[in-house]
């Protein structure tokens, strides 16, 4: 029974909670390698353009809750997360059509446009303060346990609990749609087709007719959209602080590049690897020890939870190192 | 197609002297309507921004390398003073201090263990090899580090709990912050430079994140969240109680009109400005001698076009290299000044939008590339910075004064002071577009 009960702290401690993150960081990495991919640049306002996606989805869940629209056992903010996508949809076209379209008329180099979206990650990170301020905001509502401790243990007998909480369920299946329909989008349909002829060869898209600018128009509501509901399901797991978004920058730009800048594959594979590296190195040991016959005195914890960006930034050299296309093969180096 | 951009550095050889003037000017209105110690406060941090924007101009405006690690630099810079400067915690260094430098020497025998084994082998041994040593090196690591530790941290932990420092002057720790920066910069730089760009500026944001994340952590070292305070004054900085308690001091000021407490405080701010100012002209001399040698030459041929300037022979990565550190260097040094004015070590306030991304809109505006332009943008900036936390609610008041008490109009005055992240991030994206060469263009 101790490898049992092994196991199921694993599951309720690493696993779960891992695969939760990875499928946030997966589609926030997912943004960030499309732009890379269409646009050619990375972009630094994307964990501020996360941040004002969620503002605007708790804006709008708040309103629905006012007028006492919900879900049942399911969040409110998932009945407005389409409508924190409009806006940031119109947001971020907005912000296209005002300034980056410049730089591509100019075909300035891909480090001014770097230098450009830290101006735009100002402005949104601003105009977010100014919505919705600074302080933490829990807006999960509805059932808040797919499977609770105690109901597990009375079904298992187990000594070690497992709790699964709808939060979590949630992001994996939404994350799962998601990507889904991102692939159907990419493969089967025709501005799909494009971005990914856009992405492959510019000037061989330009040349059989592709409008670009329907193409960019795409990429960012697509980008905006993913952002927004990766801010969301990171919020309603966790909860919504600004500042908390800017510092996803890091892991998510870490998934993005191991896993191949411009690849979509590779963004999902890249999450997933940061997510479970990070909480399988930050997760105390002991218990887990103690199961298989191990007893120790420390807590078994390879590094403390202040320093989970620290194993992003250590996997992102390594694959620097070793492999600066990324495990499926992105873009150029 | 074009790659022109409208271009503002029509007005000649007067331009760089007459917006210094105005600086200046502006400077001297704060002094005259709020008081020379506030303008003087402004002044005095606008200098050491000036330090750190230089350093941050060799590396974006000589090299184009993009920095998003800024306050990495910075704050690994601010650890100087407290290592240098502090005195010594009694009985630390015997009951852990060797213990830690055993671990941090085992972590450094590790990592180049691991290099030299990815030199000589080859392919599956390589990477179980390397693997192998990693893991053991870092549960060796541990095995000492954390009792070393825990018996630092034990001792007198309300006031001390950490090592302290060598006791020796403040000033001393100016050059060993901008060589701790520039080690750092050579950690990172070493794996990220020779590949995209934008994959520098993504190395260097997780370095600035994990060096802040350190210090705020590591007890042992710097006291982390606690903070050091009383960090000692640089010669010749006097304190204002003493200057006060002096009754020769007291009875000069009263000669001449003015109240010796403020004539303390003042006096002691514009000794700052002095030390800060002598540094930065140290600084600027050596950076214009430098790019107008055949040096500053070469990085600016490499910079305009790399693969031409490695056709001519030129190492792009190792200039690249050498270039990162030096501006590292010059940020650290900033950083081990900010520290010294503040008389206290705080890392939970290095904030990466106030000192990662504020000091590359002083650069930009200033006028990328060029020395005078990052010293006035950056004082500029600065005194923007600082007032426009002054003028957003005033604005803010301004505007919702038609609107009806009530939550919404609370909320938008509440909120005003976060108007001047906006307000930057609009001056960046303005002259970005419509001044790309900044206030001072490079000649």
């Amino acid at each position: 029974m101790d490898i049992l009960n092994a196991l199921v702290a694993i599951l309720n401690y690493v696993i779960v909670p891992a695969t939760a993150y990875g499928a946030q960081l997966a589609l926030g990495a997912l943004g960030v390698t499309l732009v890379y991919g269409i646009l050619r640049f990375s972009n630094f306002a994307h964990g501020d353009t996360m941040a004002f996606g969620t503002a605007m989805t708790i804006l709008f869940t708040w309103g629905f809750q006012a007028m006492g629209i919900g879900l049942g056992p399911l969040p409110t903010a998932l009945l407005a997360l389409p409508f924190g996508i409009a806006a940031t949809a119109a947001l971020i076209l907005g912000t296209d059509r005002v300034v980056y379209a410049y730089y591509r008329k100019v075909r300035a180099a891909p480090v001014i446009l770097v230098m450009v979206s830290v101006g735009v990650m100002f402005v949104m990170n601003g105009i977010t303060r100014l919505l919705i301020g600074v302080d933490e905001i829990k807006f999960d509502d509805g059932a808040r346990f797919l499977i609770t401790a105690k109901e597990w243990k009375d079904w298992t007998g187990l000594a070690e609990p497992l709790a699964i909480r709808s939060t979590q369920a949630l992001t994996v299946v939404v994350a799962g749609l998601v990507v889904w329909a991102l692939f159907w989008f990419l493969a089967k349909t025709r501005s799909g087709k494009s971005m990914r002829a856009y992405s492959d060869n510019e000037d061989l898209a330009l040349l059989s007719g592709i409008d670009p600018n329907r193409v960019v128009a795409v990429t960012w509501i697509l980008a905006a959209a993913l952002a927004t509901i990766a801010g969301t399901l990171y919020g309603l797991d966790k909860s919504f602080k600004a500042f908390n978004y800017f510092q996803l920058l890091l892991p998510v730009f870490a998934a993005a590049i191991v896993g191949g800048l411009g690849s979509p594959l590779g963004a999902i594979a890249g999450g997933f690897v940061i997510a479970y590296s990070e909480v399988a190195v930050t997760y105390a040991w002991k218990k887990v020890a103690a199961y298989v016959g191990f007893e120790s005195d420390g807590l078994l914890q390879l590094l403390s939870t202040e320093y989970k960006f620290a194993v992003s930034f250590a996997i992102l050299i390594v694959v620097l190192l070793f492999r600066p296309t990324g495990l499926f093969k992105g873009k150029s180096v | 197609m074009s790659t022109r951009q409208p271009d503002a550095a029509a007005g000649g050889r007067m331009r760089a002297p007459l917006l210094f003037a105005a600086m200046a000017a502006l400077i001297v209105l704060e002094g005259l309507t709020s008081g020379w110690n506030g303008a003087l406060v402004i002044l005095n941090m606008g200098l050491i921004s000036a330090v750190i924007a230089l350093g941050l101009n060799m590396q974006w405006g000589y090299a184009g390398l993009f920095n998003s690690g800024v306050v990495g630099f910075i704050a690994l810079g601010g650890l100087a003073p407290v290592l240098v400067s502090m005195q010594p915690t009694e009985g630390a260094f015997a009951a852990g201090g060797w213990g830690v430098l055993i671990a941090l020497a085992i972590l450094a025998v590790t990592l180049a263990a691991a290099i030299w084994l990815n030199r000589r082998l080859r392919g599956k041994a390589k990477a179980a090899a390397m693997i192998a040593v990693l893991i053991a090196g870092f549960f060796l690591y541990r095995a000492v580090f954390d009792p070393a530790v825990a018996a630092i941290q034990a001792i007198n932990p309300a006031s001390q709990g950490y090592l302290g420092g060598l006791g020796l002057p403040v000033l001393l720790s100016w050059p060993l912050g901008a060589a701790l920066a520039a080690l750092a910069a050579w950690g990172v730089a070493k794996t990220a430079l020779g590949l995209r760009s934008d994959y520098l500026a993504i190395a260097t944001l997780g370095i600035g994140e994990i060096i802040v994340a350190v210090l705020r952590n590591e007890e042992w070292l710097d006291r982390g969240v606690l903070n050091v305070t009383g960090i000692p004054r640089p010669w010749p900085v006097p304190y204002e109680v003493d200057l006060q308690a002096d009754p020769a001091f007291v009875q000069r000021m009263t000669d001449w009109g003015i109240d010796p407490v403020t004539g303390s405080t003042v006096l002691v701010k514009l000794l700052y400005t002095g030390l800060f100012g002598l540094v930065l002209a140290v600084i600027l001399l050596g950076a214009q001698l430098a790019l107008k040698s055949p040096w500053g030459r070469m990085m600016r041929a490499i910079r305009d076009n790399e693969i031409s300037a490695a056709a001519m022979g030129k190492n792009v990565t190792g200039r690249h290299l050498q270039i990162f550190m030096l501006g590292a260097a010059v940020i650290g040094l900033g950083g081990a000044m900010m520290i010294t004015l503040d008389g206290q070590m705080t890392p939970s306030s290095y904030n990466p939008l106030r000192y990662t991304f504020l000091i590359l809109v002083m650069v930009v505006v200033g006028g990328s590339g060029n020395n005078w332009g990052s010293v006035l943008g950056a004082v500029l900036i600065w005194f923007v910075w600082i007032k426009a936390e002054v003028w957003g609610p005033t604005i803010m008041h301004l505007v919702t004064a038609p609107l009806p008490d009530g939550a919404l109009r609370q909320h938008l005055q509440d909120s005003a002071p976060h108007m001047r992240v906006i307000i930057m991030g609009l001056i960046l994206l303005l002259v970005l577009r419509f001044s790309p060469r900044g206030l001072l263009p490079e000649k």
